[in-house]
Formats: structure tokens, C-alpha cells, sequence
């Protein structure tokens, strides 16, 4: 490098370090997309929460945003296909003291898990699941999902999706889930309080976040890189706190309601156990 | 920093100043600092790191005032402030 940067300083360390396993940086995820950020969020939600680190356990499934569990500096999982909410199940019965975390994605968790996800949600188990949505399988190329709305194409929908999608909010609440939200990476301050609340809450609770896919969702549907995503999410996106999550679905182009949707208290799966036996 | 009228405070507050750590080899060049800083302090440089990605750098005409959206908005931990002390 001949050149040198103006007013930079060049560092080899980030603050934030101590959360990840830096020896595994930079990751393997596209230039822009949002689940680098939304991990940020994530560690920073954590930071503040004040958790013990040896008290926080993170179990991911298949798929680009499975490989959270594996970057970041704590005890964490990487399961098999859809697979994370039971081994979260699990780790919490098994440690009702831990605070488990599932991270993962849309294609993981209301795809091939998709009946663990409502029956977590039905038994109120005690567990944060942060639910990226980026709209298709992107590790495997862009396949089309559960959630690929109406219209959209993808490499294995090249005419336009005909089926209609799942709304993960919707699906969450209708299942019992007692913290129910939904962001966009852009959204990056109210998704950290979003997270940190979500930590906190005691029972099933469900974040999803929507994500930029530059590289296949987002080429095939002409909406640009992940930058003009971010701008379509920044003047599409509709803050609306406690809406119905009914209304909660996403058309092709069109708005995306944000907000917590859900946030009440239920005995979790673990108190009713504790009275009843 | 552009004042539309003089705050009451202004002698006690001071506003901080902030410099702009890269992790060159970490960065993809997205972007996102660039477009999402409120202060447009920070530009696209002609530089590229090692995987041929540009590198963002510093505007010098502009002040950080250490609102850390950069470092929250790039995917890459790549990017962050430390305070400048004003002594």
C-alpha cells in the first residue's frame, strides 16, 4: 500500500473482541449483510445486560446465520438442520440457571423447525430465540422459504414465488410466545434494547430481524445491494408498537411493520412443572 | 458543528471529539459507516486492503462526536471510536 488513509488510525483490535473468537475474523458472510451487525447488537445487548458470560450458552442451526453460535467468545452449539430450539430445550432443563440463546434463521426455524418453534412457544419454555430473516436459504444459493413472500424470485422460484409466507411474528404469537418483536438491521439501537429486553424476559421470547441478502435474494429481486436495502428498509419500515402481529406479513416492495408486538407474562414451562409435581 | 441558536449550557458542555480506529484486513468495504454517519465524517478512500475491498477514511474538515453508529452499524467489527481527551 503506497497510499496511506487520511485521519485513520489503523488498529488490530476491536472492543468488542473480548466477545468474539477473533481468530475467526473477518467471517465468511457478504460484504453488507446485516447479520454482522445484528451480531454487534447482539454482543452489545449482552454487555449491557450485566449476564454472567459463564451463565449465557448460544445454540445455532444450519445456514449463514448458524454461524453465530460459532464466532462469538461463549459457550454455544451448532446443531444439525433446524435442531437448535431442542438442544436449547435441553441445555435449559438440563441448567435451568443458564440464559440459552438461539440465533439462527428463518430457513432453520420455521423451515425444517418449524414444529419445534411452535411447541416451544406452545410449552413457554424459557428460551430468547433472535430469528434472522433474510428470505430465502442463502447459504445454499437462495432457495426459496417459508418466508419468501408472494411474488419474490429466487433460484428455485425463477417465475415468481406463488406460495403465500409466514409471518414469524404472527406465527409466534398465535403460538404463545410471551416477547414477540420484529426489527431490520438498520434498526440498530432499538434492536439492541429489543435483545436486551428479549434477555430479560422470562419465557419463550422472539425477536426476528430482517435482514439484507446482497448476494441472492436481493440480485434476484433487483433490489440492489445491501446498502439500497438498508435505504428501502430505512423509508419502508413502519414503527408500530403492540400492532396486531396479523398485520404483521410482507409483501414484495412493500412496507415492513416493525416494533414489539408482544410482551406479557405466562408461567414458563419450568414453573408449571415445579407446581404441579 | 452547525448551532441554530446558543445553547444555555454551551461554556459547560464541551462536545466530544472522536478518532476513527480500521481494522484494514477485517473491512468489505459496504459502505454502511459512510452512508449512515449523521456527521459525515467519514468518505470512501481509493485504498484497498489486501481482498481488493475500498477503505472508508476520514473527511479531515468534519468533527467525530462519538455517536458510535458506526461501530453498531458495521458487520464487520472492523470500525471503531476512541474519545480524544480535550486536555
Amino acid at each position: 500500500m503506497n497510499e496511506e488513509l487520511s485521519n485513520v488510525l489503523i488498529s488490530k483490535e476491536h472492543p468488542m473482541d473480548d466477545y468474539l473468537r477473533e481468530d475467526r475474523l473477518p467471517h465468511i458472510w457478504c460484504s453488507g449483510c446485516g447479520l454482522g451487525t445484528i451480531l454487534t447488537s447482539f454482543v452489545s445487548a449482552l454487555q449491557k445486560s450485566g449476564l454472567d458470560r459463564d451463565k449465557v450458552a448460544v445454540v445455532s442451526g444450519i445456514g449463514c446465520t448458524g454461524r453465530a453460535a460459532g464466532y462469538l467468545y461463549l459457550d454455544g452449539f451448532h446443531t444439525t438442520h433446524g435442531r437448535a430450539i431442542p438442544f436449547a430445550t435441553g441445555l435449559k432443563l438440563g441448567n435451568p440457571e443458564l440464559k440459552v440463546v438461539v440465533i439462527s434463521g428463518d430457513g432453520d426455524l420455521v423451515a425444517i423447525g418449524g414444529n419445534h418453534f411452535i411447541h416451544a412457544a406452545r410449552r413457554n419454555m424459557d428460551i430468547t430465540v433472535i430469528c434472522v430473516n433474510n428470505f430465502n436459504y442463502g447459504m445454499t444459493s437462495g432457495q426459496m422459504g417459508p418466508t419468501t413472500p408472494t411474488g419474490a424470485r429466487t433460484s428455485t422460484s425463477p417465475y415468481g414465488n406463488h406460495e403465500p409466507p409466514f409471518s414469524v411474528p404472527y406465527l409466534a404469537a398465535a403460538s404463545g410466545a410471551t416477547y414477540v418483536a420484529r426489527w431490520t438491521s438498520l434498526h440498530i439501537r432499538r434492536l439492541e434494547d429489543s435483545i436486551l429486553e428479549a434477555l430479560n424476559k422470562k419465557g419463550f421470547s422472539v425477536v426476528e430481524i430482517i435482514s439484507p441478502c446482497p448476494t441472492y435474494y436481493g440480485k434476484k429481486n433487483k433490489m440492489g445491494s445491501a446498502l439500497q436495502q438498508m435505504k428501502y428498509y430505512h423509508e419502508n419500515s413502519v414503527i408500530r408498537h403492540g400492532s396486531d402481529p396479523a398485520e404483521s406479513g410482507i409483501d414484495l416492495g412493500g412496507e415492513i411493520v416493525v416494533g414489539c408486538f408482544i410482551n406479557k407474562d405466562k408461567p414458563t414451562f419450568l414453573d408449571s412443572q415445579k407446581r404441579s409435581v | 458543528m452547525k448551532l441554530w441558536r446558543k445553547p444555555l449550557d454551551q461554556d459547560r458542555v464541551m462536545i466530544p471529539h472522536g478518532e476513527v480506529h480500521i481494522i484494514i484486513e477485517r473491512c468489505k468495504g459496504c459502505e454502511l459507516c459512510v452512508t449512515y454517519c449523521p456527521c459525515d465524517v467519514l468518505e470512501m478512500s481509493r485504498i484497498f486492503n489486501a481482498k481488493g475491498y475500498s477503505l472508508p477514511q476520514v473527511d479531515g474538515s468534519k468533527d467525530c462526536v462519538i455517536c458510535g453508529l458506526c461501530e453498531m452499524i458495521c458487520p464487520e467489527f472492523a470500525i471503531y471510536i476512541e474519545e480524544v481527551s480535550h486536555g
